[in-house]
C-alpha cells in the first residue's frame, strides 16, 4: 500500500541519518546553510542554462558518497516527487519554438533547453533536500534552527511533531487497516466516513497531547528541552564551509564544462 | 500545488523566505509573551495529526479519485492564526525534508501560499467574522466552505505570480491561471466541507475537548493582525529589491572588476590554445546573462518566426555536450571513488 510505504520512507531516512561519517559529524548549521547556498547558486542560472549546471552535481555527488547514502534511495524518492515542477515545465516545449542551439545538425528549440534545465535544476535541489535530512538527524536539524536564532517556541513545537508523527502514524495506519478489514472496494472510504474517521483521530491526538503535557509536567518540564549531543564548530565544519561556496562561486562564474569541451575539440582537430 | 526550487529565481525565492521567516518569528512572540505550557505539546501533536490525516483518503464524490486532507484552515480554526501558521510552517518544512516536496528555497514559497492566507486572511476575516461564538452548524459550514475556497485560490494565484515572476515557464499568465484557479476552487469547496464536517463532528463529539481549544486559543490571541501584514509586506519588499539589485549588478562583477584590474577589458594574450579558450569563455560569460532576453514564443511568434536568436552555432553546441558529458563522467567516477574506499574501509 502507498501509504505504508510512504511511511516507512520517512523511518528510512530517519535511520540513514545515524550514521558516522564525515558529512554526518558536520555540524548541522553549516549543512543548512551550505546546502541553502547551492540551491540559490544553482536557482541563480537563467533559464537556458543547461550545461553550465552540470558541474554542480559534484555537491549531491559528495554528500551521497562520503555520506555512504544508497543511491537507490535518493533516486527512488525523486522519481516519485510531486510533478508540479515538471508539469509546469512540460509546456515549455510547446510554447517557445525558436531555434536555440544545432548539435550535429539537429535543431533543439529554446523551450526544450529550458524545459532541461528545469528537469537539472529539479534534481538538484531536490536531491540536495533529501540528502540534507539523509546525512543529519531531524534533531540535530532543529538544534541548528534554534542556534540559528529561530524562535524556541517554533523549535520545541517541531520536535514534538516529529516525536509524535511516528505514533499518530501508526494510529493513523492501524484505522485504515480496521476500515479496509470491514470494507470492499470504494465502500468506506464516502467522505461522510472520512469526516468521522478524521474527527476521531483528531479527538485522540488532542487525547494524547493532554496525556503528553502532564507526563512532562510530572517530570520537571519548564519550557526548555536539554540535548545531551551538542554540537561545536570545529575547524573542519568551518572549512567545509568556505570551500563549498568557493567551489559554487567558480563554477557560477567560470563556465568549466564549454571550456573543457573547447579544449578536447580543439585538440581533436 | 506545492512551488518547486526549480521554478524560482532567487529574487523571488528569497523575499518569500524573508517574509515567512518574519512572520514565524512574530508568531512565535506573540505566542511566548503569554503562553500557556500546553500549548507546546498540543501544536507538535496537532501537527503530527495533519500528517496522520493525510495518510486517510476518501473517494472524491463524482470522480472516483481519492483525496486527502490539507488541514491548513482546520489548524487556523482549531489553535487560531499564531499557532496554527508556526504548525503550518512545521508540517510543510517536514514535507520539504523527507518527501522532496518542493525543496528548500521553495519551502519559504510554500509556507506563504498555505500558511499566511488561511491563518491571517481567511481565519479572521471570514471565519471569525462570519462564525463568532455561533454554534450553528450551517453558519459553520458556509463560513468554513468560504474561508478555505478564497484561501485556496489566493494560494494558487500566488503559486502562478511566482512562476510567473521568476520567468522561468513559458506559460501565458491567462492559460496557467486558467490551469489553476478552477482545479482549486474544487479543491476548496471539497476541503471546506471536510473541514466543517470535522468542526462540527468534533464539538458534538467531545465539546469539553472544543471548549478547552478555545480557552487556549484565546490566551495566544490578542495584538493586531494588521502589524503582521505591515511586517511581512516591508520584510518581502527589502529582500525582493536586495535580491534583484544583487542579481542584476552581478553578473557583470566579474568583468567590472579585470577592467578595474588592468584598465582595459581586454587581458594581454599570449599565443596558447587555453589561454585562447579562456577568453572566449569570458565573452561567453559575459554574454550569458542577455541569453535570457529573447525568444518569447507565444501565438504571435508562432505565425511569423523572428529571427533566430542567438545565432546558432553547432561549435559551441557540441562543445556543450563533449564537455558536460565529461564533467558528468568525472562527477561519477568521483562518487563511486569514494563509495568503493568506503566499502574498502568497511571490509579492513
Amino acid at each position: 500500500m502507498k501509504f505504508e510505504t510512504e511511511f516507512f520512507n520517512i523511518g528510512y531516512l530517519d535511520t540513514l541519518s545515524y550514521r558516522d561519517t564525515f558529512v554526518h559529524r558536520l555540524d548541522p548549521r553549516i549543512k543548512i546553510t551550505v546546502s541553502f547556498i547551492f540551491i540559490l547558486f544553482v536557482v541563480s542560472f537563467p533559464k537556458y542554462e543547461l550545461s553550465a549546471l552540470i558541474p554542480f552535481f559534484l555537491y549531491p555527488v559528495f554528500l551521497l558518497s562520503v555520506g555512504n547514502i544508497p543511491f537507490n534511495a535518493i533516486a527512488k524518492k525523486i522519481l516519485f516527487v510531486s510533478p508540479f515542477a515538471v508539469f509546469i515545465g512540460m509546456f515549455n516545449p510547446l510554447l517557445d519554438t525558436n531555434i536555440l542551439l544545432a548539435p550535429f545538425g539537429v535543431p533543439v528549440t529554446g523551450g526544450w533547453v529550458s524545459f532541461l534545465s528545469i528537469l537539472v535544476k529539479f534534481i538538484l535541489t531536490v536531491s540536495t533536500a533529501l540528502l540534507l535530512i539523509a546525512i543529519t538527524s531531524f534533531p540535530g536539524i532543529c538544534e541548528a534552527l534554534e542556534r540559528l536564532k529561530l524562535p524556541k517556541v517554533f523549535v520545541l513545537q517541531l520536535l514534538f511533531l516529529y516525536r509524535y508523527l511516528f505514533v499518530l502514524l501508526d494510529v493513523a495506519l492501524r484505522m485504515l487497516r480496521a476500515r479496509e478489514a470491514r470494507s470492499f472496494g470504494k465502500k468506506g472510504k464516502e467522505i461522510k466516513t472520512f469526516i468521522k474517521l478524521i474527527s476521531v483521530l483528531l479527538v485522540r491526538s488532542v487525547e494524547r497531547a493532554e496525556r503528553i503535557y502532564q507526563a512532562m509536567l510530572s517530570r520537571g518540564f519548564n519550557g526548555e528541552i536539554r540535548v545531551l549531543k551538542r554540537h561545536t564548530l570545529r575547524v573542519s565544519d568551518l572549512l567545509f564551509g568556505v570551500a563549498a561556496v568557493a567551489l559554487f562561486y567558480f563554477f557560477r562564474r567560470v563556465d568549466v564544462v564549454n571550456f573543457l569541451g573547447e579544449t578536447v575539440s580543439g585538440y581533436l582537430r | 500545488m506545492h512551488m518547486a526550487d526549480a521554478l524560482l529565481s532567487p529574487a523571488v525565492g528569497g523575499a518569500l523566505w524573508a517574509g515567512t521567516l518574519g512572520t514565524i518569528i512574530l508568531s512565535a512572540k506573540k505566542l511566548s509573551a503569554k503562553m500557556d505550557d500546553k500549548l507546546i505539546p498540543l501544536m507538535g501533536v496537532l501537527g503530527a495529526f495533519i500528517f496522520a490525516g493525510q495518510m486517510i483518503n476518501f473517494t472524491i464524490p463524482g470522480t472516483g479519485s481519492s483525496g486527502h486532507i490539507g488541514g491548513g484552515m482546520l489548524l487556523a480554526i482549531l489553535l487560531g492564526p499564531y499557532p496554527a501558521f508556526l504548525v503550518i510552517a512545521s508540517v510543510l518544512m517536514i514535507q520539504a525534508l523527507f518527501f522532496a516536496d518542493g525543496g528548500l528555497l521553495a519551502l519559504g514559497a510554500n509556507i506563504w501560499n498555505l500558511g499566511i492566507y488561511p491563518c491571517f486572511i481567511a481565519y479572521p476575516l471570514i471565519y471569525r467574522a462570519l462564525v463568532g461564538h455561533s454554534k450553528s452548524p450551517k453558519m459553520i459550514t458556509l463560513a468554513s466552505i468560504l474561508s478555505v475556497v478564497v484561501a485556496l485560490q489566493l494560494g494558487a494565484l500566488s503559486v502562478v505570480l511566482e512562476t510567473k515572476l521568476s520567468g522561468i515557464t513559458e506559460l501565458p499568465l491567462s492559460t496557467f491561471l486558467a490551469l489553476m484557479q478552477p482545479i482549486h476552487l474544487a479543491i476548496g469547496l471539497i476541503e471546506g466541507f471536510v473541514t466543517a464536517g470535522v468542526v462540527i463532528y468534533v464539538r458534538s463529539l467531545r465539546p469539553d475537548i472544543v471548549e478547552d481549544l478555545e480557552g487556549v486559543k484565546s490566551v495566544a490571541a490578542g495584538g493586531s493582525i494588521k502589524k503582521v501584514f505591515i511586517g511581512m509586506a516591508i520584510l518581502a519588499v527589502i529582500t525582493g529589491g536586495a535580491f534583484s539589485w544583487f542579481a542584476s549588478a552581478h553578473p557583470d562583477g566579474l568583468e567590472w572588476s579585470i577592467e578595474k584590474i588592468y584598465g582595459k577589458p581586454e587581458v594581454p594574450v599570449q599565443e596558447n590554445p587555453i589561454r585562447e579558450n579562456l577568453s572566449k569563455l569570458q565573452e561567453k560569460t559575459a554574454i550569458l546573462p542577455d541569453y535570457a532576453l529573447p525568444s518569447k514564443g507565444g501565438e504571435e511568434n508562432a505565425e511569423n518566426p523572428p529571427a533566430p536568436w542567438p545565432a546558432v552555432d553547432p561549435g559551441t553546441s557540441l562543445s556543450g555536450i563533449i564537455g558536460g558529458l565529461m564533467v558528468l563522467a568525472l562527477i561519477i567516477l568521483f562518487g563511486f571513488g569514494i563509495k568503493l574506499m568506503n566499502r574498502n574501509k568497511a571490509k579492513m
